[in-house]
């Protein structure tokens, strides 16, 4: 079903020296990354703020599904709490809006914590129900009456955008987008860290042989508690920074399909990989759009028909790379090796199948 | 068989293809306008929970095309496009964006839903982009002073429990009254209305507000609950498919209240007939618009000339839809807004003819029902009649009410 198989941390950030290519595509991603704010409009600059949000849910999600082998059908209900959890503290009590980003968090951690418990005695598929529960209920509980007067009920709460500060030569998209690039770099740099350590080893293990992880001593209740917790802050997190670049919450915002969208983000990126998580943000932030734009071929009466391409799209790619686009990296650069070392080789072995 | 790496190599195409669209270029001074063409945006959910009212940007593009095949105004074409927003504020803004600052249109034209309405009415109201004619009765949407640049169209909700309101208090001042309203903005809007209009002092009033989710099948429970609560008058707050249940339901138990439905739901077609016409009547409601399937209109000239409308532009549609009436009502005002502007149709003249529609009547609203607004008035249609259902068709009653 799912396909773990590429998970193994240490396989992931090796410490290896790092080579004269390696250094120079780190740079030129850098300098892409660092550049496209200039280069783009600004709805473009707004678009890949969106793709960098995404991102950071996605890793949480992955850090939980992928890495220690919880599934989560309801990642959205963070989201959502965290969207909340900023909106509320900005627009009723006053908050700036970036100090709402670690209050957001510690929220969602004890909220993921929480929930953590009683996770501990389902899994598979009855974790993903009690998830998908979660998912239903977040967007209900935020129309809840007595609440209306903190969650401005369904009419939502509005916000004002925030501006760059100390008066830098920044427009405000580049001014957030730059805010989501801190943020995420923070905690992708806290997630590399956490699977590479020794508590990252024991979430593997007990993904991949609880009993056995148990009995070397694992203590697999608080690691799986905890990890829920870090989870559902990142996606909380994630939720706020979106709060922040929309201006706007409303219960119709986190609808169930956001839940969907995380857990397709992350198969698409890979299972279990840090960096996929961002191919999987830009899927699941421009393929709908690509769709979108596909279907106007058809005609103005096939205005449903995106969603039917967006899913053919997936069943293609699900298909075609099911270990998502992580699998497809190491696939490329395993044949890149394959092909190196054939051509150092060549005076003095067979000729290699072709390949 | 395709390999990994050709997909690789498609995807990364495909992705550089989706970030480098080609800038439209416009000769003329005003956004979006050209000597031959008028460009309008809107967002519609054509997709998600409700997807049904998908059928409103579907007739506005039809009757735009009709104005078109007619030479235009002024001799330009108006090109509606109109995005998905699948009913989700994030994506209503993102869409929003994308048609003020990728396809520059002149101004945003009838996007529907509170929430995503909402969501980008800041953002036009900072850019001075014109958001006309919004479509959702709440009434948030009317406010010139804070907003100005956002217009409604339809009497908001809070109006048309206004006038309830009002007619209770005059004809049954000791009524005890049960209220069933959909738990989302269009109910709680109506609600707080009919508290607001009857006042502290009459507060008293309302015996029993119960509310139902969007997705509940049926609310045959919550109509036994407000039989039970003793009220003798029944507000109906719900959408087409709850109020037929709640007409069918009551008369089913033998309550029999004072019944007033809200005008979203006063279809012959899609709610008293699968309700069941006997069980409907007595009930009122607050009429604007003339009902596709209401008898009464069917040798009308105005209804005629939406019907030959719908016939041509949209063959196949639902003709007893009243979302498509109303569509074409809007898409008519909208027509006289750009025809009063004359040549020039910045952002500015537009909303200022906008706020200037003095006594306008279309085909598909009633007689007497006139659409006006002005600079301190962003509520085009203030004005409702009460009718009473009869059996067969709505039976206008009493004079054109203002809210």
């Amino acid at each position: 079903m799912l396909n773990f198989e590429l998970a193994s941390p240490v396989e992931q950030t090796g410490r290896a020296a790092v080579s004269a290519p390696r250094a120079a595509l780190v740079v030129l991603a850098l300098i892409v990354i660092l550049g496209l704010p200039f280069a783009l409009s600004g709805y473009q600059t707004f678009q890949f703020s969106r793709v960098i949000i995404f991102a950071i849910a996605l890793l949480g999600l992955n850090l939980l599904t992928g890495f220690n082998g919880q599934i989560s059908l309801g990642h959205g209900a963070f989201f959502a709490i965290g969207g909340y959890a900023s909106a509320i503290l900005t627009a009723k009590l006053g908050v700036s809006y970036w100090a709402t980003l670690p209050i957001a968090g510690l929220i969602c951690f004890g909220a993921g914590f929480l929930f953590g418990f009683p996770a501990l005695r389902l899994g598979g598929l009855y974790l993903a129900l009690a998830t998908f529960a979660l998912a239903l209920a977040v967007p209900q509980l935020l129309k809840f009456k007595p609440f209306d007067p903190w969650t401005g009920g369904v009419q939502g709460i509005n916000l004002a955008k925030p501006q760059p500060p100390l008066h830098l030569p920044l427009t405000r998209d580049q001014w957030l987008y730059f805010l989501c690039l801190v943020v995420a770099a923070f905690l992708f740099w806290v997630a590399i860290n956490l699977v590479n350590s020794r508590i990252g080893r024991a979430m593997v293990a007990i993904r991949d042989h609880p009993i056995a992880a148990e009995a070397m001593g694992v203590d697999t209740a608080i690691i799986k508690t905890t990890i829920f917790g870090l989870s559902a802050a990142y996606t909380g997190v994630a939720g706020a920074l979106s709060t922040i670049a929309i201006g706007f919450v409303s219960p119709d915002s986190f609808g169930l399909f956001v839940s969907l969208s995380f857990v397709l983000g992350i198969v698409v990126g890979g299972l279990a990989s840090i960096w996929g998580v961002v191919i999987g943000a830009l899927f699941i932030e421009f393929v709908p759009n690509y769709a979108d734009q596909l279907s106007d071929v058809f005609g103005e009466s096939a205005k449903a028909l995106p969603w039917a391409i967006y899913g053919l799209m997936v069943m293609v790619i699900m298909y075609a790379a099911p270990s998502g686009a992580a699998g497809v990296a190491k696939s490329l650069a395993r044949g890149v090796e394959g092909l190196r070392r054939r051509t150092a080789n060549d005076g003095d072995r067979r000729p290699a199948k072709s390949g | 068989m395709i390999s990994r790496r050709t997909m690789l190599k498609a995807s990364a195409a495909t992705a550089a293809a989706l970030t480098a669209r080609p800038w439209p270029a416009f000769a003329d001074n005003a956004t979006g306008v050209t000597d031959t063409e008028i460009k309008i945006g809107q967002t519609m959910p054509y997709s998600g929970p409700a997807s049904a009212y998908g059928v409103i940007g579907r007739v506005d593009a039809a009757y735009f095309k009709m104005i078109n095949d007619q030479g235009g105004i002024n001799g330009r074409k108006i090109n509606l496009i109109s995005l998905d927003d699948g009913y989700s504020p994030p994506k209503a803004v993102e869409q929003i964006r994308k048609l003020v600052e990728q396809e520059q249109v002149a101004f945003i034209f009838n996007s529907l839903g509170t929430p995503s309405n909402s969501a980008i009415r800041d953002y036009l109201n900072e850019n001075k982009v014109p958001q006309l004619f919004v479509a959702t009765g709440a009434s948030k949407f009317g406010d010139p002073e804070h907003y100005p640049w956002t217009m409604g169209w339809q009497p908001n909700y809070r109006t048309e429990a206004a006038i309830f309101a009002k007619h209770i208090l005059a004809n049954k001042p000791a009524a005890k009254i049960g209220i069933l309203y959909q738990n989302d903005d269009f109910g709680k809007d109506y609600l707080n209305g009919l508290k607001e209009t009857l006042g502290d002092k009459n507060a008293g009033m309302v015996v029993k507000e119960v509310s139902y989710e969007v997705s509940e099948p049926t609310v045959d429970s919550q109509v036994i609950t407000l039989q039970g609560s003793g009220a003798d008058t029944f507000v109906i707050a719900a959408t087409p498919k709850f109020a037929a249940q709640a007409f069918r339901k009551a008369y089913d138990v033998g309550w029999k209240p004072v019944e007033y439905v809200t005008n979203v739901s006063l279809s012959v077609g899609a709610v008293l007939k699968p309700a069941g016409l006997e069980k409907c009547v007595g009930a009122m409601t607050g009429d604007y618009g003339k009902e596709a399937t209401d008898p009464k209109w069917k040798d009308d000239p105005g209804m005629n000339t939406w019907r030959d409308f719908m016939a041509k532009y949209m063959p196949g549609a639902d003709t007893t839809d009243a979302n498509a009436v109303y569509a074409y009502g809007v898409s008519a005002t909208l027509v006289q807004v750009l025809k009063q502007c004359g040549a020039d149709l910045s952002r500015e003249r537009i909303m200022k003819e906008a706020a200037n529609l003095k006594d306008l009547e279309l085909p598909t609203t009633l007689p007497g029902i006139k659409i006006n607004t002005s600079p301190t008035n962003f509520y085009p249609i203030r004005s409702m009649q009460l009718a009473r259902f009869d059996g067969t068709t709505w039976e206008l009653f009493g004079d054109v009410l203002t809210g």
